[in-house]
């Protein structure tokens, strides 16, 4: 039943479109393999939003017992992720004052409750992966799908150090890579080649969490819409046609 | 006894106002042809969309802060407000998208009524007057988006409220202060803001309900026109009256729209419930970061249903030193469409009876309209812009050379004395000029 609403919807969506969207500037992004429905995936997102994001950057249109939606008890919320003095019902938010932040960081670290509907999953998960050692910004770092961003490498320690390297494809085209030179907690570099799996797993489930934060009601959203659908579909829809037919079966 | 007792009633309130007549005037007995097709549903569910509107933007007023300051998180009240609704409010989610996603299905619904219209020549004589109260609905309409849409306070509320407002700067003399008078400041504001809402929640929607009401007396005074362009009231039932292919609107198209309102309800349930994105189309992207007066997008796109007029706007080259022509023509290519009762010139009203002529320039025209609104959602390069340029110009010579191409064109089939049925043959053709228009749409996006 699902897949058949499924095949439904994507059939009205494929006929509404009306404009394409251009295609956008900048390098590839890779797909991010996120799963709204995956609980597990969300909560080891949440935490690892709460311990390397969440110091410089809030997500204050996010309260700390939302987190109970993705599986998680108002104890283990208590015990292991709210900030000292911080109540369960709160928003997160951070304690750096938004002017110091412009003095210290360069620029003020954005909420990021809604990042994931302005920027998208895929430039999320490319963008945690493509941080790279540049010693001409004032942090040492930069990013390939983020020319000269203000946000030093928080995850270094997890992902190692990465460098750009420019190659020629067959065609002659300049093609930027990044290149694993020093392995993290995360990451492997086994006889210069790089197993970086486990950091990448990690960052879809930090985009997975960014994704939910940003629509808490998305999964709730879905399943009301299939009990609408069908109530439209399977009772409505064919009551008013038969109703329609019967007043006008004598009208030729 | 208590059918009596209410026809009691009712006659007491007969006596001091008109319920039943109106009843009659309007519903029971008011005769509407009987080949209503396809096109004919969207008039009652541009109606539903009316009501939804209002009765979600209601719920939305009790917690939306049109408020350009910031909160102590350092994010705009208006704009935490709508979040707020989003993820604190009870139901609040969903009364939001259907709001923001009917702002959309309106233009979808007006846009196909429009289209009925122009096929089968329902602004013509006797009609005239219905057709600009329409044009009316549909230049409040577009008021009402814009204004709606600077509320969220995101990024592409602001820009694009920045640059249609500025485009009154580009009035000669008068223009900066005009556009200064529009913001109540020098850039879009708090003020800007508290105005458009109060105009967005209060005025224009009383102008909308009393045009709307308009439109629907001159209808009704007239009566309505058909896929066939065949005036019901001239073959009329001798003993009673009753036109001879008219029925009356109640019970049958009642049942009739109420079937099209459950289609609707499924279309418009899967975008809410599945897709209220719309792929960005309707909410943008760029709408979930906060409105920020010192960071311009790279791309300033407006919601799809005013690219095709937007794309006229970037078409036409600012020259003598201003760029008013631009807005000119972006105006003209939106009063001319309430002109089109006196630009058609042709002896038959339906396309079903006009000749090749008016058949390729509506053919040219759909395909221009499309194609702008396709331009107008992408950044201008230059071969976009001359694409978009042809297509102003065929745009415009639809309109402009309607008095002559129209004049004598009918095609081989005579009107009809009475109705004809929707034959399979019309079905059919139907369905392919359909299916044409949306892989073509898709094509162009893609190649474009």
């Amino acid at each position: 039943m699902k897949t058949k609403i499924r095949h439904l919807l994507a059939a009205v969506v494929l006929m509404l479109p009306l404009a394409a969207h251009a295609a956008e500037e900048g390098p590839a992004l890779d797909k991010a393999p996120i799963d709204i429905q995956d609980t597990e995936s969300l909560q080891r997102g949440a935490q690892t939003f709460l311990n390397y994001c969440l110091s410089c950057h809030s997500a204050s249109m996010m309260r700390y017992n939302r987190l109970l939606d993705i599986g998680l008890s108002e104890q283990q919320v208590k015990d292991n992720l709210l900030p000292d003095g911080a109540k369960i019902g709160d928003q997160m938010n951070i304690a750096m004052n938004k002017k110091d932040a412009k003095v210290w960081l360069d620029n003020t670290p954005p909420d990021l409750s809604l990042t994931a509907r302005s920027r998208g999953a895929d430039w999320l998960y490319t963008y945690l992966r493509s941080f790279y050692r540049d010693p001409s910004r004032p942090t040492g770092w930069n990013n390939l799908v983020f020319d000269k961003v203000a946000m030093p490498h928080v995850l270094w320690e997890l992902q190692g150090d990465q460098v750009l390297k420019t190659e020629k494809d067959a065609e002659g085209h300049e093609v930027k890579k990044l290149e694993l030179v020093k392995a993290g907690n995360l990451t492997k570099l086994v006889d210069g080649k790089a197993n970086t799996l486990d950091y990448d797993r990690r960052m879809a489930d930090l985009t997975n969490y960014l994704v939910y934060m940003s629509e808490p009601a998305q999964v709730t959203r879905r399943q009301i819409g299939y009990v609408v659908l069908m109530f439209l579909g399977l009772l409505l829809l064919p009551l008013t046609y038969f109703l329609k037919r019967e007043y006008w079966r004598d009208i030729h | 006894m208590s059918s009596s007792k209410g026809q009691t009633i009712l006659n007491w309130i007969d006596e001091r106002f008109p319920l039943t007549s109106t009843l009659k005037a309007h519903i029971t007995e008011y005769y509407a042809p009987k080949n209503f097709n396809f096109w004919y549903f969207f008039g009652s569910l541009a109606m539903l969309v009316l009501v939804i509107q209002i009765v979600t933007g209601i719920f939305l007023t009790m917690n939306y802060k049109p408020d350009g300051t910031l909160n102590g998180a350092g994010l705009p009240v208006a704009f935490a407000s709508v979040e707020y609704i989003m993820r604190d409010v009870a139901g609040g989610w969903i009364i939001r998208y259907m709001h923001s996603t009917g702002a959309s299905m309106f233009f979808v619904v007006v846009y196909l009524h429009m289209f009925r219209g122009l096929i089968y020549g329902s602004y013509k004589q006797p009609r005239e007057l219905i057709w600009v109260f329409g044009s009316l609905i549909f230049l409040c309409l577009m008021a009402e988006a814009f204004m709606g849409y600077l509320l969220p306070w995101g990024q592409m509320s602001f820009w694009g409220a920045q640059v249609i407002v500025n485009l009154f700067g580009s009035i000669p003399v008068i223009g900066p202060d005009l556009s200064v008078w529009i913001r109540g400041d020098f850039v879009v504001s708090d003020a800007t803001l508290n105005r458009f809402f109060a105009l967005h929640v209060i005025a224009v929607p009383l102008v909308l309900l009393a045009l709307v009401v308009a439109h629907l007396v001159a209808l009704h005074e007239v009566g309505s026109n058909n896929p066939d362009g065949v005036e019901i009231k001239k073959n009329k039932d001798p003993a009673t009256g009753i036109p001879l292919d008219g029925i009356p609107f109640h019970p049958y198209y009642t049942v009739k729209d109420i079937f099209g309102v459950a289609v609707f309800l499924v279309v418009f349930s899967a975008i809410v419930f599945f897709a209220p994105e719309m792929g960005g189309f309707f909410l943008e992207h760029p709408n979930f970061d906060p409105a920020d007066p010192l960071k311009t997008p790279p791309h300033i796109a407006p919601v799809w249903y005013f690219t095709p007029f937007y794309a006229i706007l970037r078409a036409i080259p600012s020259f003598l030193g201003t760029q008013v022509w631009g807005v000119l023509g972006m105006g003209a290519a939106v009063v001319l469409i309430a002109l089109l009762p006196w630009l058609d010139k042709s002896p038959v009203k339906s396309i079903r009876y006009r000749g090749p002529k008016f058949k390729i320039m509506l053919t040219l025209f759909i395909i221009s309209f499309i194609g702008l609104g396709i331009l107008g959602a992408l950044p201008p390069t230059a071969g976009r812009t001359l694409i978009s340029q042809i297509f102003s110009v065929i745009y415009f010579a639809f309109f402009f050379g309607m008095p002559f191409y129209t004049k004598n064109d009918v095609g081989s089939t005579p009107v009809p004395e009475r109705v004809t049925d929707t034959n399979s043959r019309r079905q059919i053709v139907f369905l392919i000029l359909v299916a044409v228009t949306v892989i073509g749409a898709t094509l162009f996006a893609k190649l474009v």
